[in-house]
C-alpha cells in the first residue's frame, strides 16, 4: 500500500482536521461524535439538510456543506456507515425549527443507522423526513436484493434540495423534491482499477491490466460484468445506453448530466467521456442543458467514472442554478 | 436465578470470543459482504466491556440497554443497529429487574429477536442473523416449557443456533450487501448468523450455571 497517510486509524480524523482549517469560513467540524456543520447553523425557520455515509467518497459529503447545499454531513470510517449518535447530534445542530431532511444513500448500514437516528430525533421532538437515494441501474431492483445503490444522484439531490431549503420551502416540499430528483435520475459506473481501503492495506479486488468492471459501486463492490478493456467511446456507450434505457428518458428531454471521476481518473479522460456522451444523447434526442465534470462522488483512488443523468424541468433547473457556496461546489456567489 | 454478575460475565466472555474469532468472521464476510464484520463487532464489544463498570451495579435491564446503545454508537454498518436493537429491546423487556428467572431471559431474547426482525425487515430463511437467533429462541421456550432447567434449555438453544448457522450455507441472500451477489451468495455461511450463534453459545456457557 502506497498512500499519503500517517496511520490508517487516523485517516478520517486528520482529514477532518484539514477540512476544519481550510474551510473555517464555511464549516465547523465537531469531533466525538464526528460531523461537519455549516458555520451559521442552525438557521431559524430553514429546513436543515443532513447527509452522511462512509468516508472515502470525497468531496461527498463534507465538501457539500455550506450555503445552498447541506447543513451537516456525518462521515463514517472509510466505506463504513456513520452511527446514529453522529446523525442525531448533527440533526440537533441544524434544526432551526422547520424540521430536518435526511438524505440517505441506499446501503443497508446507512439506511438502518439513519432510521435509528430519525427515531431518536423524533423522541427529542425534532421533525425528521428521510429520503433514500437509489439511482444505480447496475443493480437489479427486486425484492430479492437490498435494492439499487445510491450513487451520483445523491450529489444532484443535495444541490437541488439545498437550494429549495434556502428559499424557505417546507420540510414536506423539500422531501418531495428530493424524491422527484431520485425518481428522475439514473447512474452507472465502471472501474479500471480497484482501490485500497487504508485499514485493509491491499486492493479490495483484483482487476487484471486488460480487464474492466462495468456497473461498479462506490466501495469496490462487484458490478454487473467484468469484460475486456475497451476504448473510451465504447465504455461511454455502455454506460450511457444503460442509463438511458432504464427509464425515464425520452426524445426531447433536457437533462442535467454528471460525468464523475472515481478518484484516480484525470479530467482529461472525463472530458473525453463527456464529449462522446453528449453525441450519444443527441442521437437519442436528449439534450444536456447543465453539466458537472469532475470528481464529486469518489471511491478513494479507484480509476474509472460514472455517468448520471437527471431529467430536468424548469423547477429543477432553477434550483440547480441557485447560488451555492461549499468547498466542493460553488457558483452564483 | 440469573444475577447481574452473570450477565456481565456473559458480555465479557462474548468480547473474548469475538476477539478469538475476529479473523474468522472477517473471512466469512469477505466472501459475501464487505469484510468488516469481525473488526466492527470486536470494536463494539471492546467499547461495551469498557462501559460495563459504570453500570454493573444497576439492574439487568439497564446493563442490556447500555450495551445496546454502546453498540449502536460504535459499530457502524448494519451490525451496529441490529445488535444494538437486540440488546436495547431485550433490556426494555426486563426493565428494572436485578435478577432474572429463566422465563424472564426467554422473554428478553424474544423481544430482542423481534427487534432485529423489525429493524432489518428480514424473516428467517434470508441468510441473516435471524437464522440462528430465531431457532435458538424457539428451542429455549420449548425446553423451558417442557420443564427442563436453564442449563439444559440454553444448551438446546445453542445447539439450535449452531444448526441454524450451518443452515445458512445453502441459502440465497436476499437482504444486505450479500444480496448483490445473487446466486453467488449460495455456499457461504452467513457471518451475522455466525456471530449470533457465538452470542447464544456464550449465554449457555455463562448464564446456564444453576
Amino acid at each position: 500500500m502506497k498512500k499519503l497517510i500517517n496511520n490508517p486509524e487516523d485517516v478520517v480524523k486528520e482529514e477532518l482536521m484539514g477540512v476544519a482549517l481550510a474551510h473555517e469560513d464555511l464549516v465547523r467540524v465537531h469531533f466525538n461524535p464526528d460531523y461537519v456543520v455549516r458555520v451559521d447553523a442552525p438557521i431559524e425557520d430553514k429546513v436543515g439538510i443532513v447527509s452522511g455515509g462512509g468516508s472515502g467518497h470525497e468531496p461527498m459529503h463534507g465538501g457539500f456543506v455550506g450555503m445552498g447545499m447541506l447543513d451537516a454531513a456525518c462521515p463514517g470510517a472509510v466505506f463504513t456507515s456513520p452511527t446514529p449518535d453522529q446523525m442525531l447530534e448533527a440533526t440537533k445542530a441544524v434544526n432551526g425549527g422547520a424540521g430536518v431532511l435526511h438524505i440517505v444513500k441506499n446501503y443497508t448500514g446507512d439506511v438502518l443507522n439513519f432510521e435509528m437516528a430519525a427515531e431518536m430525533a423524533a423522541m427529542e421532538g425534532i421533525e425528521v423526513a428521510s429520503v433514500v437515494i437509489d439511482d444505480d441501474v447496475a443493480v437489479q431492483d427486486s425484492t430479492w436484493t437490498a435494492g439499487r445503490r445510491g450513487v451520483g444522484a445523491t450529489v444532484l439531490a443535495e444541490k437541488i434540495c439545498g437550494a429549495a431549503a434556502e428559499e424557505g420551502k417546507s420540510l414536506q416540499d423539500v422531501a418531495e423534491l428530493c424524491r422527484k430528483v431520485n425518481n428522475q435520475a439514473r447512474s452507472m459506473g465502471m472501474a479500471l482499477t480497484s482501490c485500497t481501503v487504508p485499514h485493509a492495506g491491499k486492493p479490495t479486488f483484483d482487476l487484471p491490466e486488460d480487464q474492466m468492471e462495468i456497473g461498479i459501486g462506490i466501495h469496490g463492490e462487484p458490478g454487473r460484468t467484468r469484460m475486456e478493456l475497451k476504448t473510451a467511446d465504447e465504455i461511454t456507450e455502455i454506460l450511457t445506453n444503460a442509463v438511458v434505457s432504464d427509464l425515464p428518458f425520452e426524445k426531447g428531454d433536457h437533462v442535467i448530466a454528471m460525468v464523475n471521476g472515481m478518484g484516480g481518473t484525470p479530467l482529461i479522460e472525463l472530458y473525453i467521456v463527456y464529449q462522446h456522451m453528449v453525441k450519444i444523447l443527441q442521437g437519442h434526442g436528449i439534450f444536456v442543458v447543465r453539466q458537472l465534470i469532475g470528481n464529486y462522488i469518489t471511491s478513494l483512488e479507484m480509476a474509472g467514472c460514472s455517468i448520471t443523468l437527471l431529467k430536468a424541468d424548469d423547477e429543477l433547473l432553477r434550483y440547480w442554478d441557485a447560488p451555492v457556496k461549499t468547498a466542493g461546489l460553488r457558483w452564483g456567489v | 436465578m440469573i444475577k447481574r454478575e452473570d450477565v456481565v460475565t456473559w458480555l465479557t466472555c462474548y468480547r473474548q470470543v469475538l476477539k478469538d474469532n475476529k479473523d474468522y468472521l472477517t473471512e466469512l464476510d469477505s466472501a459475501i459482504g464487505d469484510a468488516d464484520h469481525g473488526a466492527n463487532m470486536d470494536r463494539g464489544f471492546n467499547a461495551v466491556v469498557a462501559k460495563l463498570p459504570s453500570v454493573e451495579d444497576k439492574d439487568i435491564g439497564t446493563i442490556l440497554k447500555t450495551t445496546g446503545m454502546t453498540l449502536v454508537s460504535t459499530v457502524g454498518g448494519a451490525g451496529g443497529p441490529l445488535y444494538g436493537t437486540f440488546f436495547m429491546r431485550a433490556g426494555m423487556a426486563i426493565d428494572g429487574k436485578a435478577e432474572l428467572t429463566p422465563d424472564d431471559l426467554a422473554v428478553a431474547f424474544d423481544a430482542g429477536v423481534a427487534g432485529v426482525q423489525q429493524r432489518g425487515k428480514a424473516t428467517p430463511g434470508e441468510k441473516t442473523m435471524l437464522d440462528s437467533l430465531t431457532p435458538a429462541c424457539a428451542a429455549l421456550h420449548e425446553s423451558l416449557d417442557g420443564g427442563a432447567d436453564l442449563k439444559v434449555s440454553l444448551d438446546a438453544a445453542a445447539a439450535a443456533a449452531e444448526q441454524g448457522m450451518k443452515d445458512t450455507i445453502p441459502m440465497l441472500a436476499t437482504k444486505g450487501r450479500a444480496s448483490y451477489l445473487g446466486e453467488r451468495s449460495i455456499g457461504h455461511q452467513d457471518p451475522g448468523a455466525t456471530s449470533s450463534f457465538l452470542l447464544i453459545q456464550c449465554a449457555a456457557d455463562c448464564l446456564g450455571k444453576e
